[in-house]
């Protein structure tokens, strides 16, 4: 029968997005045998010059250097400042400022 | 075909011609409601790759950092504390790290200039993260001119890039030697950044760090598992602009289910008799509003996931990007490791499809269970 | 046959606008005749029409259906009373055994003709293609064939009709109820409805017609009326014997 059921049309689109799907899902294979090697790299790089942070954002010092930021420097005049950095909203400070509150 | 498969596929069929007559405005919210399947996901999946490769890359990180504080403030530490924390019982070594933030006028960015502990680079020479030589334009065997805190110029020659695959960590570093950094910064001799503390045992980090706060009450540490959890609670559900999104898709959210509920139009209420009063019973006109709300659903969350995939690894999360970004000119092209994590996925699945089609349902169900007869009364 | 005992149906009931559309009405319709209810608007005929079809339950009284054909597994096959059968079970006389014409003709606008045609035959689960052939047949039988794919809006109101009597008679129903059926039409179209009634019959249908115009209760087609007033039967008169 020449007559396509608007059910056939949407199992077609729902077989299309999982094709789709599948065919991300190879692309994430491939992309994690593709990281090991880049991970390696970056563990020799963080163990050679003795880093601490990840390069996410380099607006402020306590974005930048997000583990080693003291417990002023989120909160940069006054602690109920607004933040004014855009990664800085969507970055809390880091959980062993809130735990240890000595200097 | 078994008669309920039948049935099913019979009913799909009207509800998607159905849905077809409303064509604008069911594209409209399949539209919307895959954008904001796509964000969410594109969160999800951002924050989990990102959380896993700082896992891993982390580990190599000092197992325990001391700084000095000097009126709450970070301040530069002198070699005595290096002697003092040596002699702690478990302690293998005391490293200086000599480390600080150089504001680059010409490319209006900051960089982070690190000596190597192993002082592995010559006098005169730099090694630069891809992202300081983008802002700067500049190459292997180029000259990075840096203004001293002296007023002087120096003159580094670059050595090597930094492989671009390492940018996540590596972006805006500019490796120096001891002397240039002491020289470019007028930084006092004897002292240091702060010192990277390496433990014998590896159960002891606590302990030491312990020991290290009693023995130099100005100073604080910062251990391995403190940075490593930093990343761990990174974007977290509650922070800033992540609760705000949040917040206001759930409130745009219950605002549409309640359009839907108080909204059912006298048209929908309307065909809902007639397929009462022509043979239709409550079952198959909840089944239909059931596939009506799940072809929606199921399409959004399916394409929106896609989309978020595309973003976060064809675009290289751009939307994040200009978040992270911000204000500062130097961002860096990272690759994230994908890590598909199946809770996570089931959560956003939960959180989005059934309530999707619990607020096409349930407004209809009442409409559904009328009497067949209503529609020749009302008329 | 269709038999009433003293049915009656109140609606709102306890409640301040409570009235009674129906009451203590017993009646008989017949197996394979055309039985019309007579009665000016508001005497009860189109909720005595719901009732005698399965759509509502009456409030008292009680409904048989007796020597039709029952959907399998319902009282002994020949006969069962309506007001004690759960809704399940009167959903399935009511699409498997009639086929309602209404009086607005019902139907969903924004698909075909022929989309609305199967509407009451997709919960029963049938093969989709041999559906589709039996309601271009149906539509064919009623002169249509080239609106099949026209959208209702489009059709006028004669040949809407003819959407809504194909669609009443797409589940093969023993009997036909219609309900002020030619309160849309001309004079000729009402006449030609009346025709078609007469096919029913003659294809051994029952037919029950809601009516008080009188091409409708005037019809040669007519064996018996049900006539209304106020809720209340004022009369009935016995069914002509089968035409030989």
């Amino acid at each position: 029968m020449n007559h396509m059921r608007p059910s056939d049309g949407l199992f077609l689109l729902l077989a299309y997005l999982l094709l789709w799907v599948v065919l991300l899902c190879c692309d994430a294979t491939r992309r994690s045998r593709e990281s090991e090697a880049r991970i390696a790299l970056e563990r020799t790089i963080v163990r050679s010059y003795a880093l601490t942070d990840l390069c996410l954002s380099g607006e402020a010092r306590y974005t930048r250097h997000l583990s080693q930021a003291d417990i002023h420097a989120p909160f940069q005049d006054h602690p109920l400042a607004l933040e004014h950095f855009p990664s800085g909203s969507l970055i809390p400070p880091p959980p062993h400022l809130a735990r240890r509150t000595t200097p | 075909m078994t008669p309920g498969i039948a049935r099913y596929r019979n009913i799909l069929d009207f509800t998607l011609r159905a849905m077809l007559r409303r064509r604008g405005k069911n594209l409209l919210v399949l539209t919307l409601f895959t954008l904001v399947i796509a964000v969410f996901a594109s969160i999800l999946l951002f924050t989990r790759s990102l959380r896993h490769e700082a896992g891993l890359v982390l580990k190599e990180a000092p197992e325990i950092v001391v700084q000095r504080m000097v009126a709450g403030r970070h301040d530069l530490i002198s070699a005595e504390h290096v002697a003092r924390i040596a002699s702690l019982p478990g302690v293998r070594g005391v490293a200086p790290r000599l480390w600080g933030y150089y504001f680059d006028p010409s490319a209006n960015a900051t960089f982070t200039l690190v000596v190597p502990p192993d002082g592995g680079i010559g006098e005169g020479k730099a090694r630069i993260g891809v992202g300081v030589g983008r802002s700067r334009k500049l190459f292997r065997g180029n000259t990075l001119v840096m203004r001293g805190y002296d007023g002087r110029e120096h003159a580094l020659e670059i050595e090597a890039l930094i492989p671009e695959e390492s940018e996540l960590v590596s972006s805006d570093l500019v490796i120096v030697s001891e002397r240039d950094f002491r020289s470019l910064f007028s930084f006092p001799s004897g002292r240091a950044t702060d010192l990277a503390v390496t433990v014998a045992n590896p159960r002891e980090v606590g302990t030491v760090a312990g020991k290290i706060a009693e023995l130099l009450p100005d100073t604080r540490t910062v251990t391995r598992d403190d940075i490593i959890a930093t990343y761990q609670a990174l974007f977290d559900w509650r922070s800033g602009v992540m609760g705000l999104i949040f917040a206001s898709a759930l409130i745009s959210f219950a605002l549409f289910a309640w359009d839907r509920a108080t909204g059912l139009s006298a048209e929908e209420r309307r065909e809902t008799g007639i397929l009462k009063a022509i043979g239709w019973e409550t079952a198959d006109i909840l089944l239909m509003k059931f596939s009506e709300g799940a072809v929606i659903a199921l399409i959004s969350f399916l394409g929106g996931c896609i989309l978020a995939w595309l973003h976060l690894h064809f675009f290289w999360g751009s939307l994040f990007g200009a978040f992270l970004k911000g204000w500062s000119t130097l961002y860096p092209y990272f690759r994230l490791a994908p890590v598909i994590d199946p809770y996570n996925l089931a959560v956003l699945f939960m959180l989005t499809v059934p309530p999707y089609i619990a607020a096409i349902l349930i407004p209809s169900w009442r409409a559904a269970s009328m009497d067949p007869d209503t529609v020749m009364r009302e008329q | 046959m269709i038999e009433l005992l003293r049915v009656s149906k109140v609606f709102n009931q306890g409640r301040h606008n409570e009235y009674a559309a129906v009451r203590e009405v017993s009646a008989v319709i017949a197996t394979g005749r055309v039985t019309v209810i007579k009665g000016p608007s508001g005497s009860g005929k189109t909720t005595l029409l719901s009732l005698a079809g399965c759509m509502a339950r009456p409030t008292s009284g009680r409904i048989w259906l007796r020597e039709m054909r029952l959907p399998a597994g319902l009282g002994d096959g020949r006969e069962v009373e309506l007001s004690s059968l759960p809704e399940r079970f009167l959903t399935g006389i009511r699409r498997g055994m009639f086929g309602v014409i209404f009086q607005q003709f019902n139907l969903i606008k924004g698909i075909s003709a022929l989309e609305n045609v199967l509407l009451p035959a997709y919960p029963l689960g049938g093969d989709m293609a041999g559906l589709r052939r039996r309601g271009a047949g149906l539509l064919a039988s009623l002169g249509m064939e080239r609106q099949a794919a026209s959208r209702v809006e489009w059709l006028s109101g004669g040949e809407a009709q003819r959407v809504a009597i194909a669609r009443a008679l797409i589940n093969d129903p023993q009997v036909i109820m219609a309900d002020e059926p030619t309160a849309h039409l001309d004079t000729a179209l009402s006449r030609e409805f009346m025709e078609t009634v007469g096919r029913f019959r003659d294809e051994g249908r029952s037919v029950v017609i809601a009516s008080h115009d009188p091409i409708v209760c005037g019809s040669p087609y007519v064996d018996s009326l049900i006539e209304m007033r106020d809720g209340d039967l004022t009369g009935q008169s016995a069914p002509t014997p089968p035409a030989p």
